[in-house]
């Protein structure tokens, strides 16, 4: 048998090994082919062995085809329009495949009829198909306009290119051609996120990220092919491009979404990336004159630890009295700069205030313990990749996010699209708090008002369901305020017990001082409801907290939806009624809690509630206090978003 | 000094036989063990050739353009069968192996591609959504039989197959480096 030590020392034949005499010389070759040969038998040996430990048992794959699957790929079935099983079950977190549960849980097979039932009337959407983050919006010879993410040939995700919209008032938009298709090396893989830059001359800069054929992530350029069609219909890509790679020290895979370019006191143009180095996420700075030529500063704008990559980073000024947007250059001593980034992490935008050092290019947070992904978010529900734009229009700074589905895709490949935008929303500093901004739809929304219903001072006492006879229900605007009773306010028990939206039981959970709101996309026996409420908390020192909480968890009978509660903490500030709005519009709402401190944006789909018998309720479930709620509800138009009018010359 | 030098070289070559297949063990190992079904991720892993030598973003792409399609592929094999055969004359058993039909075409056409750009291009949220609706989807197709699914172990395979490519995505998205 061979050595089976072949690591022995070399005291065995040491002497031979290293004596250089011609004549001991012959044995040590011998012997090295020995150990050669039993070095390599035992190694051969050796992987036998592990090998064999390495191979586990079929039991796992059964199949009752009797064979493994092999490698080749059978071309996928294409779609049947056939109407779905009944549907019951646990929600997607579960790591088991549970048994049918719940035998209450009636069978609703998802049809056409509660399909097409979601689609919105008043929210930006494609004709079909998928979309994701808005791009480049701005205001140009009297058109907004809007670019976004979206794949020409699927409702998921995938083959990137630039939709393209315009509008007159940022509510009726009118669809264009794609501006840009994946037509280069450097956008093969992806035609991603971008910003504006509107030059003081009036010109139109466009800086994009395109993952390249390679997969590397590059910043490029483009602008329009004609300055003087109002429509921008047509984009040049710089033939330079890319204009901007992956430095080194960062992963050709971390690096994206351009922001807007702002001036600096030395006239050159800078703007802000987004990466992560590590865990740490980070915004990296450039300066350019041309938009062609770029210089790194060192450093960062600002970086936070464990916040994982930032994407669509934004970086922008408030006025800390004004009521009015400023320009994105804009600068001085009654300005504060908000750095927002969305982390790729946990799918939230967070957004914080604080102080712009304009020499070294540097921001820092007011509060360093809500600073940039460990703080305040623009929204507590489903609002993603959020870019804003000065609207120098109406003198406004204006944000747009991406709502994703929180539905099966198998359900937005049957319906045929997925995903909307947000109602625009101004952003305004908020100077009472000083930590939040305040959110709004912008003020054009309110040209689709048509009938109204008003309800005043309408007494709710604990434990009570109020139904608001409004007819239809399912395009609403609705503005709300509540008020607690002062003495149950005060009589209340404190408690040291913490309260998070998310972690409570939803609109059943009764406490003493709330939950108490609106009940919409609720059905006449409130099998479907979806809560929209406040929840006061008072802690054992006396003090109240407010909590504005979004429940999903009855808002369909189906299971293949998401059923989370939504929500967080609300400040309202001494003399503050609760306020409320909510903009209802099929399968998407969303709450602005305080003016817009505080935003919730949630998708339903429920299988019953639908049309008209959708109804709107207000309810009351605290057990301790009587709620007075006045409210004015409009029924909304809907925005006929449609292709721009073939009449007319491109 | 020549005899050093073989006896050196030949201290190495045992170690080089030993090494990849120990490295390979412990990333395999090391990646399988973040997800919750251990023993259906390395096998999986290691009866496949590709996965020698391959960093943890193969593993995932590996994980789902090789098993979860397969498997998921050979599902809407079986539920075609199924429905060929006298089984489908059941109305409540046609109508759930036909919606369990269309979601097998989505896990296979919308969510695999999905996927597997998302791991190409380096937006790995998108992974990470396209493996838990394929979860989702096996999940939903086996709570649609009102009585006994004739699809329940293709149905836990391709959902676990599906949660193990989610964990693995997370590694990445998560990832230190």
């Amino acid at each position: 048998m061979a050595d089976t030590n072949p690591f022995l020392p070399k005291s065995s034949s040491d002497g031979s090994h290293l004596t250089g005499s011609q004549a001991t010389r012959r044995r040590p070759v011998k012997e090295q082919l020995t150990i050669f040969f039993g070095l390599l038998a035992v190694g051969l040996f050796a992987a036998l062995l592990i090998g064999k430990n390495g191979s586990y048992n079929a039991h796992v794959h059964e199949n009752k085809h009797g064979s493994l699957a092999t490698s080749t790929t059978k071309k996928p079935e294409t779609l049947r329009p056939v109407s779905r099983g009944p549907a019951a079950g646990v929600s997607e977190k579960s790591n088991r495949l549970s048994a049918k549960v719940d035998g209450n849980l009636l069978a609703y097979p998802w049809n056409n009829s509660m399909l097409s039932w979601q689609r919105t009337a008043f929210h930006f959407q494609p004709e079909k198909n998928w979309m994701n983050d808005p791009n480049g919006p701005l205001f140009y010879k009297g058109w907004y306009h809007f670019f976004y993410q979206y794949n020409p040939n699927a409702a998921v995700w995938g083959d990137i290119v630039w939709g393209h919209a315009v509008s007159k008032d940022m509510i009726h938009w009118l669809h264009l051609p794609l501006a840009m298709v994946a037509d280069q090396w450097y956008d093969v893989n992806g035609v991603w996120t971008g910003s504006a830059t509107i030059l003081p001359d009036g010109k139109v800069v466009m800086l994009y990220t395109g993952s390249t054929v390679e997969a590397v992530q590059v910043q490029n350029l483009a602008y329009p092919a004609d300055p003087n069609d109002p429509l921008l219909i047509n984009w040049v890509k710089y033939p330079g491009n890319p204009v901007l790679v992956p430095p080194p020290g960062i992963d050709k895979m971390d690096f994206r979404d351009p922001t807007t370019a702002w001036l600096t006191s030395e006239g050159k143009w800078r703007i802000t990336i987004g990466s992560k180095i590590n865990k740490t996420g980070i915004a990296l700075i450039y300066d350019t004159t041309d938009f062609i030529n770029y210089e790194r500063l060192d450093g960062a704008l600002h970086a936070v630890p464990g916040t994982g990559m930032w994407e669509c980073v934004d970086f922008f000024p408030v006025s800390k009295t004004e009521e009015n947007g400023l320009e994105t250059s804009v600068n001085g001593p009654g300005v504060k700069h908000v750095v927002k980034a969305s982390l790729d992490d946990d799918r939230h935008d967070y957004y914080a205030i604080g102080t712009y050092h304009e020499k070294n290019g540097t921001w820092i947070p007011d509060q360093p313990e809500i600073d940039v992904g460990i703080g305040i978010r623009y929204d507590y529900g489903i609002f993603y990749a959020a870019k804003t734009f000065y609207d120098e229009n109406k003198n406004r700074r204006v944000l747009w996010g991406w709502i994703g589905e929180s539905d099966s895709e198998a359900a937005d490949v049957q319906k045929g699209w997925a995903s909307l935008q947000s109602i625009p929303r101004t952003i305004l500093f908020d100077n009472k708090t000083g930590t939040h901004l305040l959110q709004w739809p912008v003020e054009e929304i309110e040209s689709l008002r048509l009938k109204s219903n008003e309800f005043n001072q309408v007494t709710l006492q604990a434990g009570t369901v109020v139904p608001l006879d409004v007819g239809s229900a399912t395009q609403l605007d609705i503005i709300a305020e509540f008020v607690i009773d002062k003495e149950a306010l005060g009589k209340a028990t404190g408690s040291n017990e913490t309260f998070s939206c998310g972690s409570s039981g939803g609109a059943t959970e009764r406490g003493a001082l709330g939950p108490f709101g609106l009940l919409v996309l609720a059905d006449e026996s409130l099998s479907e409801q979806t809560p929209v409420y406040f929840y006061i908390a008072k802690g054992y020192d006396g003090n109240l907290k407010t909590f504005f909480c979004n429940d999903e968890s009855r808002s369909s009978a189906a299971s293949d939806v998401n059923k989370q509660i939504y929500g967080s903490f609300v400040p309202v500030l001494e003399g503050e009624n609760l306020s409320l709005r909510m903009l209802v519009d099929h399968s998407i709402i969303e709450s602005f809690a305080q003016g817009g401190r505080t935003v919730i944006t949630s998708r339903v789909y429920p299988t019953k509630a639908i049309y008209g018998a959708a109804k709107v309720f207000l309810f009351n479930n605290a057990t301790e206090a009587s709620v007075t709620a006045s409210l004015k509800i409009w029924q909304m138009n809907s925005a006929f978003i449609r292709p721009y009018p073939n009449n007319e010359k491109f | 000094m020549k005899s050093l030098i073989i006896f050196v070289f030949l201290l190495i070559l045992p170690a080089e036989a030993f090494r990849p297949t120990l490295l390979l063990g412990n990333l395999i190992e090391r990646t399988c063990r973040q997800t919750p079904f251990y023993d259906l991720c390395v096998w999986s892993l290691k009866t496949n050739p590709e996965s020698r030598n391959a960093d943890v973003k193969k593993l995932a792409r590996i994980m789902v353009d090789s098993v979860l399609k397969n498997k998921a592929t050979d599902t809407l094999d079986l539920i075609d069968e199924l429905l060929q055969d006298g089984f489908a004359l059941d109305p409540a058993l046609h109508k759930a192996l036909s919606s369990c039909a269309e979601r097998y075409s989505v896990i296979i056409g919308g969510d695999v591609p999905e996927i597997i750009e998302a791991l190409e291009t380096g937006d790995y949220k998108f992974a990470e959504r396209g493996t838990n609706d394929a979860a989702m989807e096996a999940n939903s197709c086996e709570v649609e039989f009102p009585g006994k699914s004739p699809l329940t172990h293709m149905n836990k395979v391709v959902h676990d197959v599906s949660v193990v490519a989610a964990s693995i995505v997370k590694i990445i998205l998560h990832s230190q480096w």
